[in-house]
């Protein structure tokens, strides 16, 4: 592939609100045209990240561009190339749905009325309704119609499925995939790991203000582990004869372990010469592969099993 | 009671959420009559001066007009009559606060979080009006103790503070009405201002003619005129208290009762659709700002308008006073000017209450940008193309131009009703516009001081509240309380010409309003600077 363009770049970025260090040594990069995956626990620095890019706040130290310019300094230049949903949609309680699309697509430069006669029929969506009217999700889907029927280079979406049904769901990554077609950035923060690994090429996990793992899915399972569970002859007596291996349970004839890809040779190899009766290898989920990088500590290193 | 299950645990809840508030409100309104009182007794030492400065109090139409007849010859009643400003400023204070703990609770969704607790479903109402209930009666208790100990009589004491804690109880009682009405919290704070507003213009009405003037009658329709009519250090007429005991019953009665009636979030008046596409204009953060300005605008107009035609209006009883008493005509006339002179001394006191009103109207419409940001709308407008600055100037506009509108409307309707009674429309109109108008530099001052702290202290925004009580109280009972003059220097009010009638000095007035455009330069650009959310 030829070498794209970064859309997004930051680095070294600090963020603290008062005594708290939200955002501590950030570095993130989204390239052209990709959908890029924004991950992290709650309180990670996810939201606090977005709106440093829409120079909403200011950063403490670091670098950061967007689309090519400084995000606090060419703030309002950029805007008009780029569309955010906030994570806490709130609406103007006498405006009605309608209305709120049209204003900010306005704001942001124009919107395309055919596409957001479509968005509001795929999404199901009543535009006469106040804003004070409507449910979270429905609210959600407001700020969703008014961002994807903007004409824009970036999308900046926070937890935009959030309250949304599972059939909305659907439709709102069938928009993403459409985006990708156009060849439209897209930074996605979200909780939803089915939505990640089927909308996005690459994902950044943030835990605790820092980028803790970033890259394609691909490299990102190789990082984990596989479980393994198998039946064997001649069981070891202790589980440190599985160098590598990792969490090892030993009932009986009966090994069940989690093992790094770069040791799975090697532990594979090991059991064989206990007399391999049966094997059952898992490759690593999204999910094992989130709450390693989720829980504190980090670096994945779990209580290990007996 | 099933539906009252949880109350005390709210009750709770409300008192650590006020711990600051609620205790430096209930020293407030507790401990100034007292002050008040040791500055009469400053003033007046001898009895036969105190009984001459009430019977020239109580005779000035401007003064009956805007606190009430002075009822007596004694420093009691002075205070009392000077107190009656403190039966407003309670009930907004009280109406404010059952309005934030009912309806902005619903609003925000917090009450429907409760609501799934094991907690009644009178609860939270009944919570919130036991605790400004409460407020109220301490209030009236310190009032009854601090003047008693000062020599005061004890009944009396018992009454003006029982009139004080009523005039709270009664406005928190009508708020709880009124928070069940809407769905959103500021048009129930809309419709209980209205109320205590129209209260406040009976009384105003009632009073201006004198204590058995023509249309005294009306301060009998005002919950502010009944507080009054209780007479504390004149005769105390204790079965007054039935009025307000039995307003305060049937709303909260009303409020529980209509509290079954409709479902959580909801008000009674139910929504309406609106467009399905936005009109043309709606299309810049000016256009956006209308939208949201224009109804509190509106409402506002409507009201200033009222207002000004009933203070326009009951002018004429004014001359009428001077008839009946020789002596006081005398005086004006020693100053040069008869009648008309009083009359200007009415009008450009109203005027300074216009002022006043006027900014309360102008915090309100500067705090509409916290409130937007606080409430994370300000941050989907400026993710889009529009600059901080065009964001903060299009709500500027209103917070600025709508002071100068109200103003506007109060003036030509004081000047059309004044000038018809006086059948001069065509001098009247253009003097009175003047002298509403004069007060907009002050009333920008505030607006002015609201902005410096949302650019550069947005946490400490609000205070701009405590700011305007502070202006209000050192422009209304400075003078009274004995401050200094440096202190009373500090309220913009204090520069504003007397007018009509007084000469018009520019000169104060351009500095008010330089003073108010440079505190714009570091609101400017504290908020270019700092974090929006």
């Amino acid at each position: 592939m030829l070498a794209m363009t970064e859309v997004i770049s930051m680095t070294g970025v600090h963020k603290r609100f008062g005594q708290t260090r939200a955002l501590d040594g950030l570095d993130l990069a989204v390239r052209e045209g990709e959908v890029h995956g924004f991950l992290g626990p709650n309180g990670a620095g996810k939201t606090t990240t977005l709106r440093l890019l829409l120079g909403l706040l200011r950063a403490d130290s670091g670098t950061a561009s967007l689309l090519g310019g400084d995000p606090w300094r060419d703030a309002t230049a950029l805007h008009g190339r780029l569309a955010y949903v906030p994570g806490d949609v709130t609406l103007w309680p006498s405006l009605s749905g309608g209305e709120v699309i049209d204003l900010l697509g306005r704001l942001r430069g124009g919107l395309d009325d055919k596409r957001r006669a479509d968005l509001l029929e795929m999404f199901d969506l009543d535009p006469t309704k106040k804003g004070r009217a409507y449910s979270k999700g429905n609210r959600q889907k407001v700020a969703l119609v008014a961002a994807l029927a903007s004409n824009v280079e970036l999308l900046l979406l926070d937890e935009p499925t959030a309250g949304l049904d599972p059939l909305m769901e659907d439709t709102f990554r069938r928009c993403i995939t459409d985006e990708m077609k156009n060849g439209r950035t897209v930074l996605l923060s979200s909780h939803i790991l089915a939505e990640v690994e089927a909308l996005c090429d690459r994902v950044s996990i943030i835990r605790a203000g820092q980028i803790v793992e970033s890259g394609s899915l691909t490299e990102l399972r190789h990082l984990t582990r596989t479980s393994i569970e198998v039946e064997v002859a001649n069981p070891p007596t202790s589980a440190a004869d599985l160098g590598g291996a990792h969490n090892v349970t030993i009932e009986g004839t009966r090994i069940v372990c989690e093992v790094d890809a770069q040791h799975l040779d090697d532990v594979v190899r090991r059991l064989a010469t206990y007399g391999l009766r049966s094997l059952v290898a898992h490759p690593p989920t999204l999910e094992e592969l989130f709450l390693r990088h989720y829980r504190s500590g980090g670096d994945g290193e779990e209580t290990s099993g007996t | 009671m099933s539906s009252l299950v949880g109350a005390w645990t709210l009750v709770r809840l409300i008192l650590r959420r006020d711990r600051a508030t609620l205790p430096a409100w209930i020293a407030v309104f507790a401990l100034l009559p007292m002050a008040v009182a040791s500055t009469f007794e400053e003033l007046y030492p001898t009895a036969e001066e105190v009984a001459r400065a009430a019977s020239q109090f109580g005779s000035n139409p401007a003064f009956s007009g805007i606190l009430g007849p002075v009822y007596g010859g004694t420093i009691g009643s002075l205070v009392a009559w000077r107190s009656s400003i403190l039966f407003v400023i309670i009930g907004v204070v009280s109406l404010l606060t059952v309005v934030r703990h009912t309806r902005v609770e619903e609003e925000t969704g917090r009450r429907e979080l409760l609501g799934s607790t094991v907690v009644g479903r009178h609860a939270p109402l009944a919570a919130c009006l036991t605790v400004v209930v409460a407020a109220n009666l301490v209030v009236a208790a310190v009032v009854a103790v601090t003047l008693t100990s000062t020599g005061q009589p004890a009944p009396g004491s018992l009454a003006l503070g029982l009139a004080i804690g009523f005039s709270g109880i009664m406005l928190a009682a009508v708020g709880a009405v009124a928070a069940q009405l809407t769905d959103t919290a500021g048009a129930a704070r809309g419709i209980g201002l209205a109320v205590l507003t129209l209260a406040f213009v009976l009384r105003a009405a009632g009073d201006s003619a004198g204590d058995n003037g023509a249309v005294s009658w009306l301060s009998w329709l005002s919950p502010l005129g009944w507080v009054q009519r209780v007479r504390p250090f004149a005769g105390e007429r204790w079965w007054v208290f039935v009025l307000p005991l039995a307003l305060t019953a049937a709303c909260a009665a009303a409020a529980l009762a209509l509290s079954l009636r409709r479902d959580v979030g909801a008000g009674l008046f139910p929504a309406r659709l609106g467009r399905a596409e936005a009109a043309p204009g709606l299309a810049s953060p000016l256009a956006l700002a209308w939208r949201l300005h224009r109804g509190p605008l509106l409402g506002w107009v409507g009201g200033f308008v009222v207002l000004g035609a009933i203070y326009g209006s009951v002018a004429e009883g004014v001359g009428d006073i001077l008839e009946d008493n020789p002596d006081l005509l005398d005086i004006f006339e020693q100053l040069g000017g008869g009648g008309s002179v009083l009359m200007d001394l009415y009008l450009s006191g109203v005027m300074g209450i216009l002022g006043l009103i006027a900014s309360a109207y102008a915090v309100q419409a500067a705090l509409r940008m916290r409130s937007e940001e606080e409430e994370l709308r300000a941050e989907p407008v400026l993710a889009t193309a529009v600059a901080r600055h065009r964001w903060v100037g299009s709500h500027l506009v209103f917070a600025f131009a709508g002071p100068a509108v109200v103003l506007v409307a109060a003036g030509l309707s004081i000047g059309l009703t004044y000038g018809a009674v006086a059948g001069d429309v065509g001098n009247q109109v253009p003097r009175m516009l003047g002298s509403a108008l004069a007060q907009l530099p002050a009333v920008w001052i505030l607006v002015s001081i609201t902005v410096l702290l949302f650019g550069v202290l947005p946490r400490l925004a609000g205070a701009s509240w405590l700011v305007y009580g502070a202006v209000v109280l050192i422009t209304l009972l400075g003078a009274v309380i004995g401050l200094g003059q440096w202190v009373l220097d500090l309220s913009p009010f204090t520069h504003v010409p007397t007018l009509p009638g007084g000469e018009l000095l520019l000169a104060p007035l351009i500095w008010l309003v330089t003073i108010g455009a440079l505190l714009l330069v570091p609101a400017f650009t504290g908020f270019r600077r700092r974090d929006v959310g």
